[in-house]
């Protein structure tokens, strides 16, 4: 089908459940991170947000180089894993979605932090008075009027993931079905150059990444969640 | 039931420090100019702000001592805010029972079909929020308070960003409420006017500290009261107005004295009416044929000199009520008022606070 190869179908599916993980993985996280960036002002807050905001200005190469030292065999968190039994995470599927997750970050706490800053307090404050509790106040009040915020969050981040090189390549290399996703094998058919393969691949991504720009420029425009 | 608050905060270019217990019956007006910490005080009472060090304690419930702090969704509070705080992802309806919905069965005391006929909520019912006037929304507000059926109710300047034919519409309806429900309320405001129509009691505020807090009656009898605009000083007599005879006149009565007053639209019952000082004379008999109708007798209790050669009398009515009345010091002396001196007060014009 398309003229794909099976392994490009194994790439796909793999880079797909990578994307959806780091995705809904960091919904979780970064919801609470940017509720709390959002509701104040404070040097541990700038802290976390020049953390946060790291990889989007650092090459992927060194944050690629600082996971494996860290996650591999000899590093704090890889030794680690090993003397529990369990495998480090170096050039494993764990692994890169680690990185994802870290390397995504910023594109999913930026826009939550805009919604939730444009929000205010005002409405929550209300829920509360009304006998709301923080659970209760997030899915009822919260969610609904930043709505547009998640969906910005959610597409740029699984979008971001999708065209995720460096730091994959540092950390997973490239072996079939556990770290090889798309952007990495259409690198590994230009290395064997076999261009038509490249450009198959490449040209469905291109296509993805507009559509997926063009959604959220849509949004933007309702709910002004987010400025780039 | 007391309120009993102790809080002191300080930050750069602001300061709160409050220890103080107020009686929690009727309405308590938290008076002050902006930025005097009203507000941050209210913020404080509602758990919105957790000061630390604060107490709080509502009768025997503690609110706030120590470590112990009970969040804003347990206090059962009912919140009116200054600006537009409806929901705007719902519409009237499903605001007006978010809070009722979230209130346990066994604690509800207010019911919806009473508390939308009471401010005639029911031609907005299933509106959009953006399709009210600023007046509506503020009535919504109430509403969806009120159906928490809360313990307390916190009005926090409700009129304020209102224009004047908004406060007009919601003003009856914020009487009637705070008037006839049992409800304790804590009104947040600038505004003598509104404090003279709606406040039991008046708490000064003063650049974060509590300067003074007063019977409305009492605050109204000090001739220096910053609740006197520039008409000066006034009274306020509390008491039961009637519906409107042939002659479009209503009587307003207390106990055992009657006023004539002008028709307005205001709804009979329970009611107050002002009277400036400067609006009343003194006859020392009774004066016979004469155009003011309005003529109670009184006891002279109190002669304080105001500015620019006036004097401001007090006199008791025979219902007990005070009455200022501003005369020149000329005439204080050649009619000879002193303290325990009977006089007819004669009131020139009476407004009726509806």
């Amino acid at each position: 089908m398309l003229g794909l190869s099976p392994e490009d179908w194994q790439a796909i599916e793999l880079t797909l459940r990578l994307c959806l993980y780091t995705t809904l993985i960091l919904l979780l996280l970064a919801t609470p991170l940017a509720w709390w960036l959002a509701s104040g002002r404070s040097w541990l807050r700038t802290l976390v947000q020049s953390v946060v905001a790291l990889p989007l200005v650092l090459p992927p190469t060194v944050l690629g180089f600082y996971l494996l030292i860290v996650l591999g065999p000899r590093g704090p968190i890889g030794a680690t894993l090993e003397q529990m039994g369990l495998n480090h995470l170096a050039f494993s599927f764990e692994g890169i979605l680690l990185a994802s997750v870290i390397y995504s970050m910023p594109f999913a706490v930026q826009p939550l932090h805009e919604a939730f800053s444009t929000l205010g307090r005002r409405p929550a404050e209300v829920a509360s008075s009304l006998g709301a509790g923080p659970i209760d106040r997030f899915f009822s009040v919260i969610l609904p009027l930043t709505s547009g915020g998640f969906i910005v969050a959610a597409t740029l981040t699984f979008a971001h993931t999708i065209g995720e090189f460096g730091v994959i390549l540092m950390l997973g290399g490239s072996i079939p079905g556990e770290t090889r996703v798309l952007s990495v094998l259409i690198y590994d058919h230009a290395e064997s150059m076999n261009y038509a393969a490249a450009h198959r691949l490449s040209a469905m991504l291109l296509i993805f990444a507009f559509v997926v720009l063009f959604v959220v420029y849509a949004f933007n425009r309702r709910f002004r969640t987010v400025r780039f | 039931m007391q309120l009993s608050i102790k809080v002191d905060w300080r930050r750069e270019q602001f300061l709160l420090n409050v220890a103080e217990q107020f009686e929690m019956t009727g309405v308590t007006a938290l008076f002050g100019r902006s930025g005097c910490g009203k507000t941050s005080l209210l913020r404080v009472i509602a758990g919105l702000d957790r000061v630390r060090g604060a107490e709080v304690l509502l009768g025997e419930s503690v609110w706030q001592k120590g470590s112990a702090f009970k969040p804003t969704e347990q206090r059962r509070v009912g919140l009116v805010f200054q600006e537009h705080s409806l929901l705007p992802h719902l519409n009237v309806t499903d605001n007006l029972l978010y809070g009722y919905k979230r209130t346990k069965p066994e604690h509800r005391r207010q019911h919806p079909e009473q508390v939308f006929s009471r401010l005639e909520l029911e031609p907005l019912l299933g509106r959009r929020i953006d399709q009210l006037s600023g007046g509506q929304r503020q009535r919504v507000s109430l509403g969806r308070a009120l159906l928490t059926s809360p313990d307390l109710l916190l009005l926090d300047e409700p009129l304020a960003a209102l224009d004047t034919q908004s406060k007009r519409d919601i003003l009856p309806f914020l009487l009637d409420v705070t008037r006839d429900s049992e409800v304790p309320v804590i009104l947040v405001t600038h505004s003598p006017d509104e404090v003279q129509r709606l406040a039991d009691r008046v708490v000064f505020m003063d650049q974060g500290r509590v300067t003074r807090t007063l019977a409305i009656e009492q605050a109204m009898a000090d001739p220096a009261s910053p609740l006197f605009a520039d008409e000066g000083p006034a009274s306020i007599l509390r008491g039961t107005l009637d519906e409107a005879d042939a002659s479009g006149l209503r009587t307003f009565t207390t106990d055992n004295i009657s006023l004539l007053v002008r028709a307005g639209s205001a709804r009979s019952g329970e009611a107050r009416v002002r009277v400036l000082a400067r609006d009343v004379s003194v006859a020392l008999d009774d004066p016979g044929r004469i155009s003011i109708r309005n003529q109670l007798r009184a006891t002279i209790v109190a002669s304080t000199p105001i500015a620019d050669q006036q004097q401001l009398l007090t006199a008791q009515l025979a219902d007990g009520q005070a009455l200022q009345i501003e005369v020149t010091a000329w005439s204080a002396e050649r009619l000879g008022l002193n303290v325990g001196t009977e006089i007819w007060a004669l009131v020139k014009s009476v407004a009726l606070m509806e």
